[in-house]
């Protein structure tokens, strides 16, 4: 009991320290540009009504979600094909190495040429930022897969689609799940991105307008949102790894105890 | 009347970056249904790689293998394999049990009939509390049991053991070389079992076979006369199996320096005599 | 075999160049969005040849290099400091959790708002990025490190200071090694974030003026100059870290963040 409460303490503690200390030392600020942090949270429930969350939110989610989960598609299915021929990998590896390379941002301007500036043009750039460490982590995974294992296979006839469900994918897993984390990120950056530059909603745009209108506490609710929103996607990452790769930590955990 | 294992005239030449490696010359022998062969032979000696030809894993240069008069090329569905490196060999994204299953699935068999086997084999391992957890919770000679429940579950007509308890401690080792003796005689399954211990060979087989240093041939082929019963303790201390060990051992010894005539012995399948 | 690779490789490249010079070509896709190989590379010629395209990337590199040695020595400097003083770990890991996943472009209206175009938008951004990447592999790395060595130097007496320049350090040494190289990677896409949406100058900024004013193979060869960079940024890391880490025995898989 005394040692849960221990725990609590230091979950909350310095959080709880950090806000109190924002919160006193802005309380008399009259910088126009660090508000009181009791502004800020006074403006919140004003600006992100449940109308707001429907029109801003979840439309910046939506795309993210689709150009995401096109990206894991596209990167896995790929990879597996790249990741299983030598001769492919060795014919794909520099071009891969080269779009890989590419910061994924600068894809923002060119599909804006292709595909104008609606939700077709941001979730391809979300897509297409997105695919590279999926695809080439992927690539690496499937190339590690054990050759024990695969002999195994092989010798028990397990073949075609079974070998590529229960060895091929399982043994990538943790290479690809590497992957899909860089993604994550890289796939907010160029949501919020997208919508700054050409959007008429979503995140990215709402908190540019207001920042433009000098509306500054409400920029700054802009700012927690998408810091809630950041962690919130990454908990529920979290989440998915933690059941999908339950045997890869605990399989880590008893490698250490007998090296 | 066809032995149910027949490798002739086998030979496997490793080709690659202008290196030609011979690993196996000419290897010709036969193992009839229901035997327990050993084949031992000098470290380095190509009995891994006569294994994966036996067992479809590789295609032999010249020469063939037929299991059942028919012949080995890819995988046969009447063979199972243990490989040494069991840690390798059981997928750690799978419990015990879905990996002994995984196998059959390939199978056309029903639910509740995959459900028997699985049950059933690793009872015969006697880890059937073990089903649930996962291999690499396991310790080494309990994974290498899961790896051959998985074997024994697949209802192989031969069992094709590549030094499989190479690689796990001494006390756990003669409790495995019980069990395959005990697993052979309840059975009835063919099982050929690879392994550098001259003394596993001459205590687990009826017959052993000495293979020569690469590129390999066989040596001598052996029968183990000693009774059906074995024992850790009483069989490994009988003056019998001293001699067999001893004239096993002389044999490699030979094979190494490499001063027999291969030729003479190719179909020798007798018995020392004893002295 | 290697030979054959590096063939087969180039073979690659070979073919990606000509499938761009085919596909607009034969009108595939229109040339005013996609134009050919040939007409990017005499773009990219005409760049070298452009003074203010190497103060433009000038401007990139520096935002890149300071952002980066910024976070590094924060991160680990933050890092050490944690795992050193008793309990610090425990209290800011909720901390640490909360403020790691919060994406850095949230940041971005802020910079424009105190600094405007200045370098120190794009600074802002970059280190907010790439300090975790750094940090928390420091702390994965002093989390390795091996229980009996910690053990053996408290047991010899050694102060703090001694243990963490003899223990702590070199066995975090691999981890920081691929922080550092994870975080070159991110810094780069930050710089050139912040100067495509905040207009500080740099390549970034180049190319969405080429864009806007339709100069659409110059900003495709930018892009390629982009590219370039991050290629040379990646390989030279990868090169840095396994360099310095030749005499490191331990085989290790690289950790998920």
């Amino acid at each position: 009991m005394r040692r849960a409460l221990l725990r609590l303490l230091f979950v909350v503690a310095l959080p709880a320290v950090l806000l109190t200390v924002w919160w006193l030392a802005s309380d008399g600020s009259t910088n126009v540009f660090w508000p009181p942090l009791r502004t800020i949270l006074k403006t919140f429930p004003d600006v992100w009504t449940a109308d707001r969350f429907r029109t801003d939110v979840l439309p910046s989610v939506l795309r993210l979600t689709a150009g995401y989960a096109a990206a894991a598609v596209a990167g896995i299915a790929l990879g597996t094909v790249i990741g299983s021929y030598r001769r492919v990998r060795a014919v794909c590896e520099p071009v891969l190495e080269f779009l890989r390379a590419v910061p994924p941002p600068v894809l923002v301007p060119v599909i804006m040429l292709f595909a104008g500036i609606g939700d077709t043009m941001k979730i391809v750039v979300i897509a297409s930022g997105c695919v590279w460490p999926i695809l080439l982590n992927t690539v690496e995974g499937v190339r590690a897969v054990d050759p024990v294992m695969k002999e195994t296979a092989l010798s028990y006839g397990i073949t075609g689609a079974a070998r590529l469900r229960s060895l091929v994918l399982r043994s990538a897993s943790p290479q690809i799940f590497t992957g899909l984390r860089q993604a994550l990120s890289i796939g907010i950056i160029l949501m919020v991105i997208s919508e700054m530059f050409a959007g008429t909603d979503g995140l990215g745009y709402t908190v540019v307008q207001f920042q433009r209108s000098f509306a500054v506490p409400d920029m700054w609710t802009g700012i927690l949102v998408l810091g809630m929103l950041g962690f919130l996607l990454s908990v529920v990452f979290q989440v998915v790894e933690r059941r999908v790769l339950g045997w890869y930590h605990g399989l880590r955990a008893a490698g250490r105890r007998s090296p | 009347m066809h032995a149910l294992l027949d490798v002739s005239g086998l030979k496997k030449v490793y080709e690659g970056s202008g290196r030609r490696v011979e690993a196996v010359r000419d290897l010709t022998f036969t193992v009839d249904a229901g035997e327990l062969v050993c084949l031992v032979g000098p470290s380095g000696c190509g009995k891994t790689t006569l294994l994966k030809c036996m067992g479809g894993l590789l295609t032999p240069t010249a020469g063939e293998v037929l299991l059942g008069g028919r012949k080995v090329s890819g995988p046969p569905p009447g063979m199972a394999f243990v490989f040494q490196e069991y840690g390798r060999s059981l997928f750690p994204w799978m419990r015990v049990g879905e990996n002994v299953e995984l196998p059959l699935k390939q199978k056309d068999l029903s639910k509740a009939r995959r459900r028997e086997l699985v049950a059933d084999a690793l009872e015969s391992v006697g880890l059937t509390d073990a089903a649930g957890a996962y291999p690499w919770q396991l310790s080494g000679g309990m994974q290498q049991r899961v790896a051959i429940a998985r074997a024994l579950a697949y209802e192989p007509e031969v069992l094709l053991m590549d030094e499989p308890f190479a690689a796990v401690d001494a006390q756990t080792r003669a409790d495995l070389e019980d069990l395959v003796r005990g697993l052979w005689r309840e059975r009835g399954i063919t099982i050929l079992f690879v392994t550098h211990d001259i003394d596993e060979a001459v205590y687990l087989g009826e017959r052993v076979v000495v293979l020569s240093a690469s590129p390999t041939v066989v040596q001598e082929q052996l029968k183990v006369d000693l009774p059906v019963e074995r024992d850790q303790l009483h069989t490994r201390v009988a003056p019998r199996f001293a001699e067999l060990r001893t004239h096993v051992y002389e044999q490699i010894q030979a094979a190494k320096r490499g001063t027999l005539p291969v030729q003479d012995r190719l179909t020798k399948t007798d018995t020392p005599p004893l002295h | 075999m290697k030979g054959l690779n590096t063939a087969l490789g180039a073979a690659g490249l070979a073919a990606f160049l000509a499938l761009g010079e085919v596909v607009p070509r034969v009108g595939i896709v229109k040339e005013a969005y996609f134009p050919p190989t040939s007409r990017i590379a005499s773009a990219f010629w005409t760049e070298l040849n452009d003074g203010a395209f190497w103060s433009a990337l000038g401007d990139t590199l520096t935002g890149w290099a300071l952002g980066l040695a910024i976070a590094v020595g924060a991160g680990i400097a933050a890092g050490v400091l944690l795992c050193v003083v008793p309990y610090l770990r425990e209290a800011t890991a909720s901390t640490i959790e909360f403020l790691r996943p919060i994406p850095s472009v949230a940041l971005i209206p802020l910079a424009v708002l105190l600094y405007g175009t200045e370098l120190k938008s794009v600074l802002l951004l970059v280190v907010y990025a790439s300090f975790w990447q750094i940090l928390i592999q420091v702390l994965y790395g002093v989390q390795d490190v091996d229980p009996v060595a910690e053990e053996t130097a408290r047991s010899y007496g050694l102060g703090t200071w001694a243990r963490v320049r003899h223990v702590l350090w070199p066995s975090a040494l691999p981890y920081v090694m691929t922080g550092v190289r994870l975080a070159a990677a991110v810094a780069l896409i930050l710089t050139i974030t912040a100067e495509l949406v905040i207009g500080a100058p740099g390549l970034g900024a180049t190319i969405m003026v080429a864009q806007s004013s339709q100069a659409v193979p110059e900003m495709y060869a930018l892009i390629v100059v982009t590219g370039l960079l991050g290629l040379i940024i990646n390989v030279g890391a990868r090169t840095v870290e396994r360099r310095a880490l030749a005499w490191h025995q331990s085989v290790r898989g690289e950790v998920t963040v």
